[in-house]
């Protein structure tokens, strides 16, 4: 069943731990921000950024009634379509660990398309690098989980917010919160839970915290034709 | 604090006010989350919409410099109501103490008030005697002159209404926070105050602080698991520094310095705090021991009556606070200033004055990891390089993963930690530095001779210094902790803890709150076990881990969290409890049988006190403005301003009060992802791409006045100074309507400075005043007018 992370969003403060200690981890360079106006810098993903702590004030008559945050990164979906559409083109640029679900990006994904591969995916994660080509996420620190320990994000969090193990558990845990959470939050719900591996619980409308948090939220998916071969490839072929 | 941050957790009712601990105490927030999952009510009363209120169940909105209005009006609405933990207030506070006759409080001043002076003459501070010296009571609390009828009339002013008026903070939400945090007035239920810089900043704050201790006496908060009076240091080992009394009115463990009056250890000593309430534990009485015991750790060889004389002393009346401190060096009074990990040209009020300070130095030494605003000062904006005379000396310091020793958090525990990588290049240990300098300062003396030699020539080396090594490996942090610990100087063997501590010099103690840090079994601070019983484990209570000031107490006063017999109030979380003749639980406030002491031992009577004649501005709280403020009256008195604040003649016609320059109430914060001045942070890549400049955050009304869009470049500014920064426009601020006017409010941090980086502007403090608390003296930096402007 591999692993996944459940991240109680009623717990987060945005303190922003996980953004560095992904940074830290992954040897990230700083980027050159200018505070835009908000607490969220950088203001989005990029290829150097893999972990983003996104904000979002929500207002009604004119004032605060929540500030939501919402640690963004890779779902290491299921299924994913990033993979789907990678394959088309280099089967080795997108892997998917068997063990623990990981999707990867390789070096080798600057033989894709990148504005293919970040429109397959439902919640806007694939960055690339202008200059290479290559394309970047989160990628679960698959490096430190297969050497039993904690993702740096995870590690990093001091409120409780963030949890990860085996993928059943942390749907358990993730279905028994939001059951405790529903009794303040009645319209907490849980992000895509079949579909991913980094289960999100919500304490108000996911379209509140972000456009690109749940998949659903773009409507039906739309396929291109890349990624409608991509679908009736995919059922022929074992995972990588 | 007098609880730790595990006992968060137990609480039914958070109150963040002053504070904003999502972002400035991070690690705090895990408890605070487990209270709500446990069901405990979060409350945020604060001038922004914070990373805190995001998570609290009632936000409150207030203007800068409100506090005692709000919670004053809190403090009416309990007693009006009946709230009140009434078992509690007989028979642990001072509420039934009869108070001189001739105690009185008009129209803003309390009697005794000098005008000349501008300070209180105290004679009417009192409390009436019986025939044996100790205070006449009124359990009924009926008396007139008793200190609970004398309160209810203070704060009788204290109305809805008006503190609504003055805080601006609307009514309904008022009322919803007084009743949820008054709920926790029932015997079982605790609540508890979450409070920092945004309490204490104020030229009212310590007033501002005793408001809310006497909320919780009323409540019967104190002593017991989930309330008691939370005080977030603001730096890692702030707890610990304060302690070790790196203050000008302290010795360590919080003995008063010795001033130029008291000539003699004897003199010192007939001022230990007295009674004659045989039931009153009055603690200090054991201050002569300490005072020994610490005379004997400065000068081994000595006896103490010789010793005390090499003390130095303050003069009579001297105020030797920051601010003063500033202000003498300003006007050329100092000749050298050692600035050791502190960067005061950006941390201080009014940091231009810190600045142009500096000028007068002959000599600087700045002990510092990175470059900063202080130790640059010389070539700052407006600096003439070649016109500063100052000689600045900088010294690399080891970090802290680079040296062992302790560190003290907030909820007093002393964790040992051990060194990780050595200190690189010429980074030396911050003791290494110290103990060279000494060291050469003492050759000198030896050499050369000098005026009063002894204090230098005598002071104890053998206990801080590794034989045979050099700098920088001499300083040996684990023989001083044995030191602060103490130990018996006939056998040499460490005492247990300080109740084994005499005032005949026959025992040495660096810090008698200390002692039992280190005892014969070694090292207490460097426990890691989990080992509890089933009652300990029940409140999160780990006695084995670390070890906390005092004798490892880890809930203070409490033994006002059970009754008369020992049974607790809350025995669903019970802190001790009387079992079998002896104490269970934690450790208690002194080991006699229930009801024999009064359970507050470090006051001389024993009780909590409602009433505290200590203060400089008043037995009771009261709500005056800042110093700068935006209205010229308000509704409680005729006296707009706290009438013993600290300030400075010569700047006086430089605070703003209804000024249409600057028409806006400023205050200065911090954020999560920077540190104090920045230092430790400003230079690391990874927290600055977060934080990358400093920021003005305004409502969006006032951004429309303005015509200032989220993201352009404005100057916030003052009679003071005046800082670049981002606008960040955002509705978690509300214009607030007070006494018939709309009132903006402007926050901006002082994280940054302009060593570093280059565009990300200066620090709040460029704006904040020379004024100070008039008890503690610290700077009011909470609470300033400003104008903003887009560039």
């Amino acid at each position: 069943m591999g692993k996944g992370f459940f991240i109680d969003l009623t717990k987060c403060t945005a303190c922003r731990g996980c953004q560095v200690a992904c940074k830290q981890w992954h040897k990230l360079p700083a980027e050159d921000t200018y505070n835009w106006g908000s607490y969220q810098n950088p203001a989005d993903l990029s290829f150097i950024t893999y972990k983003l702590v996104r904000m979002e004030e929500y207002v009604e008559n004119g004032k605060v009634t929540d500030w939501l945050f919402f640690p963004d990164q890779c779902r290491h979906c299921i299924e994913p379509p990033c993979k789907m559409v990678g394959d088309m083109d280099d089967e080795q640029a997108i892997l998917q660990d068997f063990d623990t679900g990981t999707v990867m990006f390789t070096g080798r994904t600057r033989n894709l398309f990148p504005d293919e591969i970040k429109g397959s995916c439902p919640y806007d994660i694939p960055r690339a690098c202008e200059d290479t080509g290559v394309i970047s996420k989160c990628d679960m620190c698959f490096d430190r989980v297969i050497n039993g320990m904690l993702p740096a994000c995870v590690l990093s969090c001091p409120t409780g917010a963030m949890h990860f193990g085996d993928l059943g558990d942390m749907k358990a845990m993730a279905e028994e919160r939001l059951a405790e959470v529903k009794k303040i939050y009645p319209n907490a719900v849980l992000g895509d839970p079949r579909a991913v591996r980094v289960i999100y619980l919500f304490q108000t409308s996911p379209h509140r915290y972000h456009g690109a948090a749940v998949a659903s939220l773009h409507g039906p998916k739309r396929f291109t034709r890349k990624e409608a071969f991509a679908k009736l490839f995919k059922t022929r072929r074992p995972l990588a | 604090m007098t609880n730790h941050y595990i006992d968060l957790m137990n609480s039914d009712c958070i109150l963040m006010m002053g504070a904003n601990p999502a972002e400035n105490h991070p690690i705090s927030f895990k408890w605070v989350m487990k209270a709500k999952e446990k069901g405990g009510k979060i409350l945020s009363v604060d001038p922004r919409y914070t990373r805190s209120s995001s998570k609290a169940d009632l936000f409150v909105p207030m203007r800068s410099g409100t506090d005692i209005a709000i919670l004053g009006g809190m403090l009416k609405y309990i007693l009006d109501n009946n709230l009140y933990f009434e078992e509690y207030v007989v028979n642990y506070t001072n509420a039934s103490f009869l108070v001189n006759p001739d105690f009185g409080f008009d129209d803003g001043l309390f009697t005794g008030w000098d005008a000349d002076k501008q300070a209180y003459d105290k004679a009417t501070w009192t409390f009436q005697m019986d025939a044996d010296g100790i205070p006449k009571k009124d359990p009924t609390l009926q008396d007139p002159n008793c200190v609970f009828q004398l309160m209810k009339k203070h704060f009788e002013r204290y109305t809805l209404d008006r503190a609504s008026e003055t805080a601006g903070s609307p009514k309904d939400k008022l009322e919803e926070f007084y009743k949820m945090y008054a709920a926790t007035g029932a015997p079982d239920k605790s609540g508890t105050i979450m409070y920092a810089m945004g309490w204490t900043q104020h030229s009212t704050g310590s007033q501002l602080i005793r408001t809310m201790a006497m909320i919780q006496l009323l409540l019967g908060n104190v002593g017991n698991s989930g309330g008691g009076v939370q005080a977030l240091r603001g730096t890692s080992n702030v707890q610990g520094s304060t302690d070790q009394a790196q203050l000008f009115h302290i010795i360590p463990g919080y003995m008063p310095t010795p001033r130029a009056n008291l000539a003699t250890l004897d003199d010192y000593n007939a001022t230990t705090p007295t009674t004659n309430d045989p039931k009153s534990a009055n603690w200090w009485q054991n201050r002569p021991k300490y005072m020994a015991s610490l005379l004997k750790a400065m000068y081994p060889d000595a006896d103490p009556k010789d010793s005390y004389n090499w003390m130095p002393k303050l003069d009579v009346g001297q105020n030797a606070s920051w601010l003063v401190l500033f202000d003498h060096m300003h006007q050329g009074k100092f000749k050298g200033f050692f600035v050791w990990g502190m960067n005061p040209a950006s941390s201080g009020a009014n940091a231009n004055k810190t600045r142009e300070a500096l000028t007068t130095l002959d000599w600087m030494v700045s002990v510092n990891v990175f470059d900063n605003e202080t130790a640059s000062f010389w070539k700052g904006p407006g600096m003439d390089p070649g016109k500063v005379k100052t000689e600045v000396f900088v010294l690399p310091p080891a970090v802290f993963c680079e040296k062992e020793g302790s560190v003290s958090n907030s909820g007093r525990w002393v964790q040992w930690r051990y060194q990780g990588p050595k200190p690189p290049g010429q980074c030396a240990r911050d003791g290494d530095i110290m103990l060279e300098i000494f060291s050469r300062v003492r050759a000198l003396y030896e050499k050369d001779g000098g005026v009063f030699p002894d204090p230098i020539l005598n002071l104890n080396q053998k206990d801080i210094a590794k034989q045979g090594k050099q700098f920088p490996e001499r300083f040996d942090s684990q023989k001083v902790a044995r030191l602060m610990s103490g130990y018996d100087v006939n056998t040499g063997k460490q005492v247990a803890n300080f109740t084994q501590l005499k005032d005949d010099g026959s025992t040495a103690c660096g810090n008698w709150l200390y002692s039992g840090a280190w005892t014969e079994d070694g090292n207490m601070m460097a426990r890691r076990d989990k080992d509890q019983t089933e009652m300990q484990a029940n409140i999160g209570l780990y006695p084995k881990w670390s070890w906390a000031w005092p004798l490892n107490r880890r809930i203070v006063y409490n033994r006002a969290s059970v009754d008369q017999n020992g049974k607790p109030y809350a025995p669903q979380k019970a802190v001790i409890k009387w079992e079998d003749g002896k104490w269970v639980g934690d450790v208690p406030d002194g080991g006699w049988p229930p009801s024999e002491r009064h359970p507050f031992i470090m006051r001389p009577e024993g009780y909590g006190q409602f009433f505290g004649p200590g203060l400089a501005d008043g037995p009771f709280p009261e709500h005056y403005e800042a110093k700068e403020c935006p209205f010229e009256e308000h509704p409680f008195s005729s006296q707009l301003h706290s009438p013993t604040a600290l300030y400075f003649a010569d700047e006086l016609e430089k605070h703003a009060v209804c000024d249409p320059r600057y028409p806006f109430v400023g205050t200065s914060y911090r954020v999560c992802e920077h540190w104090q001045t920045g230092i430790m942070t400003r230079w690391l890549p990874w927290l600055l791409e977060t934080m990358p400049q400093n920021f003005a955050e305004i409502d969006p009304e006032l951004a429309k006045l303005r015509e200032i869009k989220s993201g352009d470049r404005v100057i916030v500014e003052n009679m003071r100074g005046q800082i670049e920064c981002v606008a960040i426009v955002t509705p978690r601020l509300q214009p607030l309507k007070i006494m018939g006017q709309t009132l903006h409010q402007v926050g901006t941090t002082w994280h940054y400075g302009w060593v570093h980086p280059k565009d990300g502007g200066d620090s709040a403090n460029l704006l904040t005043p020379s004024v100070g608390d008039p008890n503690v003296f610290i700077p009011e930096t909470k609470t300033f007018m400003v104008n903003i402007r887009k560039i």
